[in-house]
């Protein structure tokens, strides 16, 4: 008991004052990119190499679908102009599909719930989570919430054991056929009203996976979607960022520049 | 007596015309006499040669000798099962059985391991075309009696945890036997590598098992450099090495931390949660991502590492290091930790031997198996790692393993640091040659990985076969289970901790 009182001691406080203060993400980290239309020539080798189609040319203009990329990088090491720049913002989040097609419009973060449902849901949320042919890789970096570095409850969100207790699903995956069935069988336990969170480029498009016959390109077309977070996986940041911003606990006037990121 | 065993070393490659075809009654007293003689399947699995007839490829591994012995044979329709002179066969047969529809006659349990259409249209289980094949819908063992319950638990779990279904027969708290029904996360992959190198084909590696991206990276990696015949720069080589141990401290030490969460011991459990993180950010200082995505490439790596994220990396190493070894600490001087742990979930040596067991099971039931050590590829044929082994076969066992792995992994990076060499990341690889074979074994986190290619002769792989290990170590779970209470069974499962998707690909 003594030693493990010490220890405690020695392992000190960990927990980061997120969204209070910004985490710093690594040096090579590749968030949302950024694209320099005056610098490019339209040859089209960054659409030609993506894995997942996430490029596409709408008006003769390069766009990146964040719901299908994976983040690989291989566009911008294949581009020899720059044209496409993935910066170190994490902040990724959309409420409706078409917003996760970036371009040179504005930014379409997702938007909180509406007062009445923040009154209900904003100091609790209680979310299932369904991995549905997830790599564990989402399933990784959302079980991470709730260690003390990123300490999720302290938001009020807890990942639940039973659909019945659940206010919503958080799904990974891009769906597989083996799965379709259980998931709509925990959807269809939760009780509504009910919130649907997909996380990763599996869940939103199938990702990788998307054409294959064993999958569903996610779940889209089996459940509508409230919130998207995009990634592959999301950072830990990303997805943090995505529910409190979704449940109007994200206040962007309070927030601080960072310190060690970790 | 005509050769009967094509041997080569791990990651090497040979011409597939010197691939011994035997008769199917050949290939079974070859491939049960040399696993009688101590060596394991580390790969066996079918490859559709024309419409009707499949070839056979037994993948054996000589642990002793760190060489690998390749056969096949043809078989049409079905064959006489391997399994009941061969436990170690019994996955892999129920597998080729799925995907060909070649029934391995006298095959003692012989059902789907992953609930999906066979590849060739030929169904063993004369499942109707029209109607869907539904995972776990199968016959599953069954102890009768009116003292006997049975429980179901998924494919959906209490917490984030990838799906899979598990069976136990009980008499009371006792279990008698569980059964491990999997397939939930298949998606595909084997199928969609055929055609190979194409522009998916290392991502579908890197989310394999999204949790072992490096060390199946590592394997695909070295099967293409294999077939180009091209040597990976020094650097590369150590910067893959420092990869593959990031990703076991971090896993492991979740492990820990994950088995004091199921005996409700928190301080560990907290801690290592936390520590985790840590090693995963360490990678992302690589990469720019915590899992190592986008790190390896054929060739070498996509990145270098510079003289201030070596210190940073040597600086936060050496931190991690302090906080798990205060940690684990706790658990091994904790008697409420240890009663829990000591003779729980017993594998022995033996079951081992006859299951394949590979990797940290293993390794806690006293083999020497690790394929850093036994099939050397990399940097670990300059840069030994020892092999940390425990005789009790138990939960503690398997902890303990972890335990000694985090230390030499650590001592492994910190060492490789040291002597880190100046040079190029990365060199050309031209493309495959065609009409050949390749096997290539990586020790990953969780054990051994083997990926054997076929190039056709266009130098295309037509088949990529990928074996995680747990398909090898599913088994010993359920195995383990026997006579255990059912309150042991998360203890036990976080124990052996194995990939849903690893499996079901």
């Amino acid at each position: 008991m003594l030693k493990a009182m010490i220890s405690r001691i020695k392992q000190g406080y960990r927990t980061y004052p997120f969204p209070a203060k910004q985490p710093v993400m690594p040096e090579r980290f590749r968030g949302r990119p950024i694209l320099h239309y005056d610098k490019c020539n339209k040859c089209r080798m960054c659409e030609k190499n993506c894995p997942t189609g996430a490029i596409v040319f709408r008006d003769n203009k390069v766009c990146v679908d964040l719901g299908k990329c994976i983040f690989c990088g291989k566009c911008m090491q294949i581009c020899s102009n720059n044209v496409i720049e993935f910066s170190k913002n994490y902040r990724l989040t959309a409420n409706r599909r078409d917003d996760l097609l970036i371009s040179d419009a504005e930014v379409k973060l997702a938007q909180a719930i509406d007062k009445e449902s923040q009154r209900i849901f904003g100091r609790s949320l209680k979310l299932r989570q369904v991995s549905a042919g997830g790599c564990n890789a989402c399933e990784a970096d959302t079980n991470v919430l709730t260690t003390l570095t990123y300490d999720l409850s302290r938001f009020g969100i807890q990942f639940v054991a039973s659909p019945r207790h659940a206010d919503g699903i958080l799904v990974t995956g891009p769906v597989t056929e083996n799965m379709k069935l259980a998931l709509k069988k925990t959807y269809d336990a939760i009780p509504a009203p009910k919130f649907v969170i997909a996380v990763g480029a599996c869940a939103i498009s199938g990702g990788i996976y998307a054409g294959h016959s064993e999958v569903n390109d996610g779940i889209n077309g089996i459940v509508s979607v409230d919130l998207y977070i995009p990634g592959c996986p999301p950072h830990p940041y990303t997805i943090l960022d995505g529910l409190i911003t979704f449940l109007g606990r994200y206040n962007s006037s309070a927030v601080k520049p960072g310190g060690d990121g970790r | 007596m005509s050769r009967q065993l094509l041997t080569i070393y791990n990651c090497k490659t040979a011409d597939i015309s010197a691939l011994p075809n035997l008769e199917i009654n050949d290939f079974r007293n070859t491939v049960i006499s040399r696993v009688d003689e101590g060596m394991r399947i580390a790969s066996l699995f079918g490859m559709p040669v024309d419409n009707n007839i499949v070839k056979l490829i037994a993948v054996l591994a000589d642990d002793n000798q760190g060489l690998l012995h390749l056969t096949s044979t043809d078989v049409k329709e079905s064959y006489p099962s391997l399994t009941p002179d061969c436990p170690q066969a019994h996955w892999f047969e129920r597998e080729i059985a799925e995907q060909f529809g070649i029934c391995p006659n006298g095959h003692p349990w012989l059902k789907p391991i992953r609930f999906h259409r066979s590849y060739t249209g030929q169904d063993v289980w004369k499942r109707s075309a029209d109607l869907p094949i539904q995972p776990s819908v199968t016959n599953f063992f069954r102890v009768e009696g009116s003292e006997i319950h049975e429980v179901a638990v998924g494919p959906v779990h209490a917490g984030i945890i990838e799906p899979g279904h598990f069976r136990f027969q009980c008499s009371g708290e006792n279990i008698l036997h569980l059964e491990i029904s999997l397939g939930y996360q298949h998606r595909g992959i084997e199928r969609q590598m055929a055609g190979s190198p194409h522009k998916r084909s290392i991502h579908y590696i890197e989310t394999a098992a999204g949790d072992t991206t490096i060390g199946h990276t590592m394997t695909y990696c070295h099967i293409l450099e294999s077939l180009a015949g091209c040597s990976v720069p020094a650097r590369a080589q150590m910067l893959r090495g420092i990869a593959l141990e990031l990703e076991r401290l971090a896993n492991h030490t979740g492990d820990l931390g994950a088995l004091a969460g199921d005996i409700g011991y928190l301080p560990t459990a907290s801690f290592c949660g936390r520590i985790r993180g840590d090693f995963l950010n360490m990678t992302a200082i690589l990469c720019g991502n915590r899992f190592g995505r986008s790190f390896v490439m054929p060739g070498g790596t996509v990145f270098d590492l510079e003289k201030k994220h070596i210190d940073d990396l040597r600086k936060r190493l050496a931190e991690a290091l302090k906080d798990v070894t205060n940690a684990a600490g706790c658990l091994w001087t904790t008697p409420s930790v240890l009663s829990r742990f000591d003779d729980t979930g017993i594998l022995t040596e033996r079951t081992c031997k006859e299951l394949g067991i590979v990797g940290p099971p293993a390794r806690a039931s006293g083999l020497q198996c690790d394929c850093r050590y036994n099939f050397a590829s990399g940097i670990f044929q300059f840069q030994q790692i020892p092999v940390a082994t425990w005789g009790t076969g138990d939960v503690f066992a398997r902890a303990y393993v972890r335990w000694l792995e985090i230390q030499h992994s650590a001592a492994f990076i910190n060492s490789v640091l040291d002597i880190m060499t100046p040079g190029q990341i990365q060199t050309n690889v031209a493309p495959a040659a065609p009409n050949k074979i390749v096997a290539a074994m990586t020790e990953g986190w969780r054990g051994e990985i083997c990926h054997t290619a076929i190039t056709d002769s266009s130098g295309k792989l037509v088949r990529y076969k990928i074996v995680d290990p747990s398909f090898h170590n599913w088994a010993g779970l359920a195995v383990v289970m026997r006579n255990q209470q059912i309150s042991d069974f998360p203890l036990c499962n976080k124990s052996f901790n194995l990939s849903y998707c690893g499996h079901d690909l």
